[in-house]
């Protein structure tokens, strides 16, 4: 589903990922874990299509097509669900009218009719249970003046409403109480299918109790580092990232 | 260039769409200003003598005065004597009913989509049509007249109303106000009547729709809307001109008068021709709106979408006499390209108990200038007076400018005066989170204006709430990524 093959991305002409290989197949959950820093969000930026990284080597592909081709909106529009660290707020405009606007340009883009107001309402119900989400919340600004705890889960709500074929989750761990979190994860794990893929961007093992991954990566210094399934992020959660680093000076030497 | 003004100059490159004009033999007057001039419009316009007088003497005062120079506008001045003053298409014969207006003349409105055939037309609207110097047609005037509500244009309100337009006209904009309100005075040629007796709902919007067609003409009409004891209206007006290279006028006089437990709500969405891409043409929109709550527990309400004009002048106000009386002001003001706006209100507490909001939403882009300016004044008598005024801002790109100048004056210990101002710049933070979730960069801008418009869009009533919301888009399309 999703090939990175040796991508390179900066920021303002400071390099921050300096090859990345990545293979998500169909079906399979993977969480990218790492030091502050290591470039996490900016693999989960990148792959979004936002326009501050430019990509200076390296290729993704996406279902055959050529991601970096894309512009944000159609990356959406294929599939493409990021989940975001720090979700934006915009005033006025509620989040049943924000979804409702992007469901139906996805929609048309995928040739399907757009879904009128007693459809996607009743779409809105079904999917609220999954991530139990009060509808009054969705009637207000979208993302204004909600907690922490409630803007993560309104992404996770957006995501089950979108219907993702590739769901990226940045941190949406941070900020969450341990009973948040079990609802987020809970969330996703119901919306898990084998035609779609996750990945988990996270500096703690703390979600990957309840969102379990097929395949751990640790990113350091712009490489993905190490590999291995969900025991290396137990190891990484009892011995901390600094074994890695040391691992990765003596490979260096 | 960075990438948000990429966007921002695509969002901004959008045509004018009402920018055709229509050839029509017209009656005018001669171009220029002067006593004999005014004297011409008056004869044409077959007015009593005191209405003659009353023109003349605000010529007289218009003479001493001086354009005023405070507002945060440049531009070049205009030479008055080198407008017309009244233009009027020539019909056939004097049209006493909508049958009977030339056919050519509501082809005009027909494509501005304001169709003044009372039976295609929405039920729950009625319009009065202002081309140039001259109503037009005015619908559903007998289906109000049962109710004893007169909406008519203001010249045949000078016929039938005499008594009414001598009791109310110049009663709250006097014709001595400011250079514009004088020059409007001397020379205004038509506009609408309303009034509303003692007790009556209106039962539906009233609307005014102002089209200026003829080159190098000025538009100064006149609205006059009387709401007595007990009643309510719902007024509405609408504006466009053609896409022409010079500057057009448009000095308009608006006057409410709201007696006793009276309430009159008066939105305008304003689309006059705004100019070119690089500021060439447009109108001068020098406007002077004022309500009065004259009786206790009366409320004026005004509600504004500005898009269009080169420059705008214009500062809808209340005068909040009565006790327990309620002005309102909820304003969106879009400036773009090289458009100028110095746009706000007045609130003037005279009565006690009395109360007064603004709500002003600025949206500039391109190279535009957009100020509020805006004044509370609460007088010595006015106990308990409370104000609470908000003035945000919005800016797209980097190269416009967003003002604020609210001047505040208290004379009563007990008043109460809030005000808030922001300002932001549409993020692209806003814009990229929108296009993540497959919502096409055009589309999210128009939903993050629309949604900080919001809170005065809603206050517009529902089928101009969409068109503005239309309008706003429109105006910035091409100008954001």
């Amino acid at each position: 589903m999703l090939t990175i093959k040796n991508l390179h991305a900066s920021i303002e002409g400071t390099p921050i990922l300096r090859g990345i290989n990545l293979e998500v197949k169909p079906g399979e959950v993977h969480a990218i874990m790492g030091p502050n820093g290591s470039g996490k969000s900016t693999l989960a930026s990148v792959l979004a299509g936002r326009e501050e990284y430019e990509v200076t080597q390296g290729e993704v592909t996406f279902k055959g097509k050529d991601l970096l081709e894309l512009n944000p909106e159609e990356r959406a529009r294929e599939g493409v669900f990021l989940a975001f660290q720090y979700p934006v707020e915009i005033p006025g405009v509620s989040s049943t009218n924000f979804l409702r606007t992007a469901v139906n340009q996805v929609r048309e883009y995928r040739g399907q009719e757009p879904l009128d107001a007693v459809k996607f309402l009743s779409l809105m119900k079904e999917k609220m249970k999954l991530v139990e989400i009060d509808q009054k919340l969705l009637s207000r600004s979208l993302n204004e003046g909600f907690s922490g705890g409630e803007k993560k889960r309104n992404e996770i709500f957006q995501m089950a409403i979108l219907e993702p074929t590739l769901s990226i989750l940045d941190e949406t761990d941070s900020g969450l109480d341990i009973d948040a979190l079990k609802v987020v994860a809970n969330g996703v794990n119901q919306l898990k299918s084998a035609e779609k893929s996750t990945i988990v961007v996270t500096h703690y093992q703390r979600l990957l109790d309840y969102i379990i991954p097929d395949f751990v990566h640790v990113l350091f210094e712009g490489r993905i580092v190490k590999s291995g399934d969900k025991n290396l992020a137990m190891e990484l959660e009892e011995k901390g990232y600094d074994w890695i680093k040391e691992e990765v000076a003596n490979t260096a030497v | 260039m960075s990438k948000d003004n990429q966007i921002l100059e695509e969002f901004t490159s959008k045509e004018y769409e009402h920018g055709w004009s229509v050839d029509y033999e017209a009656d005018e007057a001669p171009l220029g200003l002067n006593e004999d001039i005014i004297r011409w419009i008056s004869a044409k316009k077959e007015e009593p003598e005191w209405l003659l007088d009353w023109r003349l003497k605000a010529f007289k005062t218009w003479e001493k005065m001086e354009e005023p120079n405070w507002a945060n506008v440049k531009y070049p001045k205009l030479d008055l004597q080198k407008i017309r003053y009244y233009s009027a298409p020539k019909q056939k014969s004097k049209s006493k009913s909508l049958d009977e207006i030339d056919p050519e003349l509501l082809k005009i409105y027909d494509r501005l989509g304001i169709s003044l055939n009372e039976q295609k037309r929405l039920q729950g609207i009625a319009v009065d049509a202002v081309l140039d110097s001259v109503s037009v047609g005015t619908t559903f005037k007998e289906t109000l007249s049962k109710l004893g509500i007169v909406f008519c244009s203001f010249s045949e309100a000078v016929k039938e109303h005499p008594d009414l337009v001598k009791k109310y006209l110049g009663s709250v904009v006097p014709s001595t106000d400011n250079y514009y309100a004088s020059l409007n005075s001397a020379v205004f040629s038509d506009g609408s009547f309303c009034y509303i007796p003692k007790g009556v709902r209106c039962p539906m919007e009233l609307s005014t729709y102002f089209r200026i067609n003829a080159a190098n003409t000025g538009q100064f009409e006149r609205t006059l809307i009387v709401a007595e004891e007990g009643s309510y209206v719902s007024y509405l007006e609408g504006c466009t001109a053609p896409q022409r290279d010079e500057n057009q006028l448009h000095a308009a006089v608006v006057e409410i008068y709201a007696a006793k437990d009276a309430e009159v709500k008066y939105s305008t969405v304003q689309n006059w021709f705004p100019g070119d891409k690089n500021g060439k043409g447009g109108i001068y929109n020098f406007v002077t709106k004022r309500g009065i709550c004259a009786g206790d527990n009366s409320k004026i309400s005004w509600t504004q979408v500005e898009t269009g004009s080169a420059i705008t002048w214009k500062y809808p106000s209340c005068i909040l006499k009565g006790d327990n009386s309620i002005g309102e002001f909820y304003s969106v003001a879009v400036t773009n390209n090289y458009q100028q706006a110095d746009t706000g209100t007045k609130m003037i507490h005279i009565g006690k108990n009395t109360r007064s909001r603004i709500v002003s939403k600025g949206i500039s882009a391109g190279k535009s200038q957009n100020s509020y300016r805006g004044q509370v004044q609460v007088m010595k008598r006015a106990t308990n007076a409370r104000n609470f005024s908000q003035c945000d801002s919005l800016l797209m790109g980097d190269r416009c400018g967003a003002h604020t100048f609210p001047y505040i004056d208290i004379a009563n210990s007990s008043a109460k005066v809030e005000h808030e101002a922001t300002t932001s710049k549409i993020g692209e933070d806003q814009i990229f989170y929108c296009n993540q979730r497959g919502i096409a960069t055009e589309d999210a801008v128009a939903l993050i204006v629309n949604g900080y418009a919001k809170e005065v869009l809603n206050q517009l009533p529902m089928e101009f709430a969409v068109e503005a919301q239309k309008l706003l888009a429109l105006t910035l399309e091409g100008s954001v990524g």
